[in-house]
């Protein structure tokens, strides 16, 4: 499973070819199908509402990392747990979390998955074990070694997924993190999802080694890289992760693939060329799976149509449902911020007010 | 007086610093080709190069580590950090060392940087991005935090501050990028910890710094049309804080009101309330106040993030109240 791929920016990957075994089911891939695609439309349908001033703030979208998100989150079990960065509006979409409570969140509404106070980079779903989406970079992973040791505390069977970035691997908190995992043999799978640069800087410049799988084995954990293009190769690495995960020892997969959009919706892009853009999304991870599920004949084009039919009207319905729902009421301002507070908390009125 | 941005007042005043001193060089995370997330360094790095424009990774404490061992062996280090959210990171270097060491070693040693950074809110940046930190650091004996509000004084007091000796926190504003203003030409340099009256009255001083400096110039606009004359008090700095500037104003006026962003409880405006009570307190006929943002982590909707954020309403009608005069209608 250990691929190395090709840093060569114009050549997104080597694997293209890489023949394909399937062992799930019809129904579970034709889901997997769906729900790249449900992400990609939905990334669509963000955009388009950002720019007509219906979402605000930093909004960073998944457009091209659809492989790495199926492939590292459908293999997960309902009592496993996932940690997110700032970049996860299809890291909640593909735990299964209703796209309409997402696009709610975004427009900033009370029906939104953090009641309207998160917003697009902190996206919650405690139900789907769901731990956030977190703004500082880097800032999530410690939380993950939390996560890990109550699993072993508890004596539960769970497995911990840590979604970080490549940039992210510069920062202090990345090497805490691994190293406290490697050391309590936490079951925290870490998925580097390496779309080659953080904001404007290459992976090249920002890591010393930028080949960041061959830190595992510094870290005491299996360390592996995968083609991020391809879903069925990222979901085979994330099995074996678990599998081992399950048995105590943790895993640092580097996935390679490629936002193909700007760091944020407000990020042009200047700083890397139309042609690289145009190769990687000649490697598109829809567009892969697709036909390879049409060779083995899983799917046809009917089902694609039908597919993105219903994508189509999920993403509508999703909008009307946001647009629809009411803003946080202004009295609302102080709720959540404790829990219980003594009386003694609230600000005493301004004497002659 | 040419008018200029902020941003473009700030870039200026890097680059002049820059041809002065070989010394002085930049570092930060997408301050070269990227230009700086709000662009304050966009060019520096075709005019300087890759060695005097240096691009970070991620690593706040290593930014803030590296300005400051660069600093104790004769560099000048201009740090950027992308906001003063992400200083929390860093804040161990900044704090634990920069801070500390001129005086832990007996005066032997000296860490004169400059950490440039952005604090605020009011895009919607949610919890994680829309904090007003500074004042934790103007906690910190050792340090210097400055915070301009005009194109003007951003140039005249980063320049003084590259040319200091001491570690500096250089507070900035998200919302002031674009503000224009006359900047003088030729070499402008401010004193540090010298506040700025910026609106003469006789009635109440509104207090404020940074991006609060204008909802303070915009609420004495109002209030001079209900007859009421307020002096706007500049801090520019809350460490050195000028209480003297302060203090002479609130002997005139007999009203004060601290306005700032961020939170109320142990925030800047505490102290400076602190200040004029133990320096004017027989001169004044109302308590001061303090108009500040509300006590929560900044929420992203726009219903809740504009009713956590001060509004240039709530200092008129305060003014207004304070004086007596609220019948006025506002
Ligand atoms: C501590 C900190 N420093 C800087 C930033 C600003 N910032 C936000 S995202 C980002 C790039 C992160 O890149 P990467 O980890 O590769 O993730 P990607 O955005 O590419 O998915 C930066 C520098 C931040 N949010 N937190």
């Amino acid at each position: 499973m250990v691929k190395e791929v090709e840093r060569n920016r114009l050549q997104p990957h080597t694997t293209q070819n890489a023949p394909v075994e399937f062992h799930e089911s019809r129904q579970e891939l034709h889901d997997m199908l769906a729900q790249m695609i449900l992400i990609r439309h939905f990334e669509d349908k963000v955009y388009e509402m950002y720019t007509r001033a219906k979402i605000g703030g930093y909004c960073h979208m998944n457009h091209g990392e659809e492989a790495t998100i199926i492939g590292a989150i459908r293999p997960l079990r309902p009592q496993d747990w996932i940690i997110s960065f700032y970049r996860e509006h299809g890291h909640i979409l593909a735990r299964g979390t209703e796209p309409k409570y997402v696009m709610a969140e975004l427009f900033g509404r009370e029906d939104g998955v953090a009641r309207g106070r998160g917003g697009s980079m902190h996206l919650f779903d405690a139900s789907r074990r769901f731990l956030g989406g977190y703004g500082i970079v880097a800032g999530q992973m410690p939380l993950a070694i939390g996560v890990g040791y109550s699993t072993k505390y508890r004596d539960a069977d769970e497995v911990t997924l840590l979604l970080t970035g490549d940039g992210a691997m510069a920062n202090g908190a990345s090497h805490e993190t691994l190293n406290m995992i490697g050391i309590y043999h936490l079951p925290v799978i870490t998925l580097i999802v390496n779309n080659l640069y953080g904001m404007g800087t290459t992976v090249e410049r920002s890591a010393a080694n930028p080949d960041l799988w061959k830190r595992g084995e510094m870290y005491n954990m299996w360390g592996t890289q995968v083609d991020g293009m391809d879903v069925m190769q990222v979901r085979r690495t994330m099995e074996e992760a678990m599998d081992r995960a399950r048995h105590g020892q943790p895993s640092l997969i580097e996935a390679i693939t490629y936002r193909y959009r700007g760091h944020s919706v407000a990020d042009a892009a200047r700083y890397r060329t139309p042609e690289e853009v145009q190769a990687w999304r000649g490697a598109d991870p829809i567009e892969r799976f697709y036909r390879q599920l049409l060779e083995a004949e899983v799917v046809t084009e009917q089902d694609r149509q039908e597919i993105e039919r219903q994508v189509d009207a999920t993403v509508q319905q999703a909008v009307d449902f946001a647009d629809a729902s009411p803003q946080p009421d202004p009295s609302g301002l102080f709720d959540y911020l404790y829990v219980n507070p003594p009386p003694t908390l609230n600000e005493p009125e301004t004497p002659d007010a | 007086m040419p008018e200029m941005t902020y941003r473009q007042a700030l870039h200026d005043a890097l680059r002049e610093e820059m041809q002065r001193d070989p010394n002085v060089f930049l570092l930060g995370e997408e301050i070269g080709i990227f230009g700086g997330s709000y662009k304050v360094t966009e060019g520096l790095i075709d005019e300087f190069g890759p060695q005097r424009v240096l691009e970070t990774p991620i690593s706040e404490g290593g930014i803030i580590g590296l300005a400051t061992g660069a600093s104790m062996t004769g560099l000048r280090p201009v740090a950027e950090i992308m906001t003063i959210n992400f200083i929390v990171v860093g804040m161990d270097q900044l704090v634990n060392n920069a801070a500390k060491i001129p005086y832990m070693f007996g005066g032997e040693a000296k860490a004169p940087i400059v950490i440039r950074t952005p604090s605020g809110a009011g895009h919607q940046l949610a919890s994680q991005h829309s904090q007003v930190l500074e004042s934790w650091f103007a906690y910190v004996p050792g340090m210097y935090v400055i915070a301009p509000s005009t194109p003007a004084d951003a140039k005249g007091l980063l320049k003084a501050s590259i040319r200091d000796d001491n570690p500096i926190l250089f507070v900035e504003n998200v919302l002031l990028y674009n503000e224009k203003g006359e900047v003088p030409e030729g070499e402008h340099i401010l004193p540090l910890g010298k506040a700025d009256v910026k609106r003469e009255g006789e009635d109440i001083t509104l207090i404020a710094y940074s991006r609060a400096v204008h909802m303070a110039l915009a609420a004495a606009d109002a209030l001079a049309e209900q007859g009421i004359s307020a002096e706007v008090v500049d801090l520019r700095s809350l460490r050195p804080l000028d209480i003297e500037t302060v203090v002479s104003s609130v002997r005139k006026t007999n009203h004060a009101i601290v306005l700032h962003e961020g939170w109320k409880r142990y925030g800047a405006g505490a102290e400076i309330a602190a200040e004029i009570q133990e320096h004017a307190f027989d001169d004044l006929d109302h308590p001061v106040e303090r108009i500040t943002g509300a006590e929560v982590p900044l929420p992203y909707a726009t219903s809740l993030e504009r009713a956590a954020l001060p509004r240039v309403e709530d200092v008129v009608m305060r003014a207004a109240f304070i004086l007596g005069r609220d019948k006025v209608g506002v």
